[in-house]
């Protein structure tokens, strides 16, 4: 309160010397100026006294309420508004509200510490259960699992970082699946990240089970790039939009450690893996843009691992090209209710090993429509060489019905034929049900 | 092939950035509204753009790289705020390498600070209700009065990033008040011999609209905010209305008119296409137009229908 009118005080001097030269200028006579002085001195008193008086009653006012103290709004003001939470310093964060009272300051238990909580970060839990029936010799998933419960937690660092943590916990354990820090602020545009993550090669790789619109990943995700986790390693990320006239472009470039499942397999330091992606997109109307990607990585591989003796054969490496292009149609005033995206990837593996090079080859086509506001159906064909031998190749359909009861959960239904190159055909139904609890998540794009 | 593709990334990375000429301030905002009352106060010494369409839902905007693009030129972002835009946001500001417009940061206006929020749940909140927003309604620009607030907010911003501009900023907010107090002293008028006439709204988007312009908001077409018409519910509302006797469902442009329809052959109410945002429509091309259409709209409506 006495800060409060100190600064009352200091700043209705300052509004004084600022009027005062402007007087002098207009009245030359120094006898007017003192004049004009003294006033201005009696008025200021005449102020403050009534300032301090205000201030006075106020406190004792304060005093006597007891309860929470009430934000001062002035009472001129629209009574609405004080419904509104007051500006920044009290605002509650998002997320936090619904647990206190509504408006106004956090309530704070104990000491003043554990107002601390206000800075907890962003947490949400998306669970991922999978029903399958059918029969499946060569790559059997259970009746049913409890496939994924993935936690994220997500915060600012400081002013110059935010961080993100995904951790899943499944069937064999729990896996760290990302963590890493944005670093917001280096010059020249450049985004960067640093821990563990999945690598930007092409888009399937990029995204989190919860995000894809099947059940399972393309077989050439399986065969080709690493399986489910695909390229996720720990290492650093740069990117940086490529300015130009006529769209969007990002190029990115990152270095790992060199393990990823069973794609890549470091057996000392400097067996690192390299991940580059250049990514193209451009509007072609206010509801329909294309999207296109070409992605490069190379590593050494296990094959290595197999000989007993001191790797006599040199080093065995792993190089991934690829290629993706999605369409995306979502009318912007009907965008509740029908969207398409179509999208494919071709990926050509190079893999040194004992027996030579193999060079296999895989993609997978995909197209989604949206059927009205709850309804998607899809379809998606798979064709891919194994990696290890390019020779056997293995083929699939699919055709998918999902079913949004909200934005938070959704209901999916998969019929997936594949024809292995060794073993009979699989004929499966896969089911998945969904449900997101926590922070609202940004939608995928 | 892998040094070749090295090369390659880093000459791409390290070409040069584009130089950024130091002239009007770049303002982006997250919806047409807010760029129109920024056009108010800003005048000539800024430019302006809009993310969202006025005539799509700003709960669900794509977040599309092409928005990055004008994210990163921007010195200034002004968002609705109030979680309107969570869903969206967050990875274009991130993407954007702005660091003038993260949160919290210079360039960052979240417009609805001073405004007046209703809504704003009182209890423990739960997805059981439906998307709420737990910070109050979003929709608080369907008034005049938040209107101006908004305004001086983005006058504000821009006299402290362009100090020697100030005076210019806080004339033309001035002009704006007046303005904006004539027009709606003129709404006021037209609407006031129809206080408390009885509507139905799609989505929770009109509080503030009805609550200045003395609407009686008795129901909503959707059961819980953000979740989809449900047979049962629609009876419910159905039944209710008949009760009440009521004669307006009010729909925001963005929303299917089969259950709206539906509902207005039953009850004999007439349903409204009303655009809560510049841009609705391609007539309502600024904050002025919006309430000028929408009122006519209404009160043409009403007197239709002879409802009360």
């Amino acid at each position: 309160m006495r800060a409060t009118r100190l600064f009352a005080c200091a700043s209705l001097i300052a509004g004084a010397c600022a009027l005062a030269p402007a007087n002098a200028f207009a009245q030359e006579s120094p006898q007017a100026l003192r004049q004009e002085i003294d006033q201005l001195r009696k008025d200021f008193e005449a102020l403050k006294q009534q300032y301090g008086d205000r201030l006075t009653s106020l406190e004792s006012k304060l005093a006597a309420a007891e309860g929470p103290p009430a934000p001062a709004v002035p009472p001129t003001e629209a009574p609405a508004a004080a419904a509104a939470p007051t500006p920044p310093a009290a605002q509650v964060p998002p997320g936090t509200e619904g647990a206190g009272g509504a408006a106004g300051a956090l309530p704070t238990y104990g000491s003043a510490v554990s107002g601390s909580k206000v800075f907890n970060p962003d947490m949400a839990m998306i669970g991922d259960f999978l029903g399958a029936a059918g029969r499946n010799t060569v790559n059997p998933s259970p009746a049913m699992e409890m496939h994924e419960s993935e936690m994220s937690l997500q915060a600012v660092v400081d002013p110059y970082a935010r961080a993100d943590f995904f951790v899943s916990f499944g069937e064999e354990g729990v896996n760290l699946e990302e963590a890493f820090v944005t670093l917001t602020e280096l010059p020249g545009g450049l985004l960067t990240r640093v821990g563990k993550m999945r690598a930007a090669f092409g888009k399937v790789n990029t995204l989190h089970n919860h995000i894809l619109s099947w059940t399972d990943r393309p077989l050439v995700t399986q065969n080709l790039v690493g399986g489910e986790d695909g390229i996720d390693d720990a290492g650093v990320s740069v990117a940086r939009l490529i300015p130009n006239p006529w769209f969007f472009l990002e190029a990115t470039g990152q270095v790992f450690r060199g393990d990823s499942g069973d794609l890549y397999k470091s057996s000392k330091r400097s067996d690192l893996s390299y991940v580059g992606h250049l990514r193209g997109y451009h509007d072609i109307s206010e509801s329909s843009n294309i999207d296109l990607g070409f992605s490069y990585s190379s590593g050494h591989n296990d094959a290595a691992a197999n000989i007993v003796n001191e790797n006599p054969l040199g080093d065995f490496k792993t190089q991934l090209y690829g290629v993706d292009a999605t369409f995306r149609w979502k009318p912007l005033q009907r965008s509740l209710y029908h969207s398409f995206i179509g999208r494919s990837e071709f990926i050509w593996s190079r893999r040194d090993q004992p027996n030579g090079l193999q060079a296999s080859t895989g993609f997978y086509v995909s197209g989604d429509y949206q059927v009205g506001r709850r309804w998607y159906t899809g379809a998606r064909l798979d064709r891919s060489d194994r990696a290890t031998d390019s020779s056997l190749t293995d083929t699939g359909a699919s055709f998918i019905v999902t079913y949004w009861p909200s934005e938070f959960s959704q209901v999916r239904a998969q019929y997936r034929r594949t024809n292995y190159a060794l073993a009979e055909s699989a004929n499966e139904i896969l089911f998945q049900f969904q449900f997101s609890i926590g922070a609202h998540g940004a939608h995928p794009f | 092939m892998t040094r070749y593709v090295a090369w390659l990334l880093g000459a791409l990375l390290l070409a040069p950035v584009a130089a950024r000429a130091q002239g009007k301030l770049n303002v982006m905002t997250t919806t047409e509204d807010l760029a129109s009352i920024a056009r108010e106060v800003g005048g000539d010494h800024i430019t302006v753009e809009s993310i969202s369409r006025g005539y799509q839902d700003p709960h669900f905007v794509e977040a599309k790289p092409s928005f990055i693009l004008k994210l990163q030129k921007a010195d200034v972002l002004v968002v609705v705020g109030r979680e309107l835009e969570i869903g969206w946001l967050p990875p274009l500001i991130q993407q954007s390498r702005n660091s003038k417009i993260q949160p919290g940061a210079e360039g960052y206006v979240d417009a609805s600070m001073q405004a007046s929020i209703l809504e704003v749940p009182t209890a423990q909140v739960t997805r059981a209700m439906g998307d709420v927003h737990p910070l109050g309604n979003p929709h608080y620009w369907m008034d005049p009065e938040n209107g101006k607030r908004v305004g001086k907010e983005i006058a504000d911003k821009l006299s402290q990033l362009r100090p020697a501009d100030k005076a210019f900023f806080q004339q033309k907010l001035a002009d704006f008040s007046t303005r904006l107090d004539a027009a709606e002293k003129r709404w006021l008028e037209q609407m006031a011999p129809y206080k408390g006439t009885k509507v139905v709204t799609y989505h929770r988007s009109f509080p503030n609209f009805a609550e200045r312009f003395g609407l009686d908001i008795i129901g909503y077409v959707e059961p819980k905010p953000g979740i989809p018409p449900s047979p049962q519910h629609t009876l419910d509302l159905i039944n209710e209305m008949k009760r009440q006797n009521v004669k307006l469902v009010l729909v925001e442009p963005y929303f299917d008119l089969k259950t709206p329809n539906a509902i207005g052959r039953e009850t004999g109410a007439q349903v409204l296409v009303l655009p809560p945002s510049v841009g609705g429509i391609i007539e309502i091309t600024d904050f002025f137009k919006l309430f000028d259409y929408d009122i006519n709209l209404l009160v043409t409506a009403i007197k239709q229908v002879g409802a009360k």
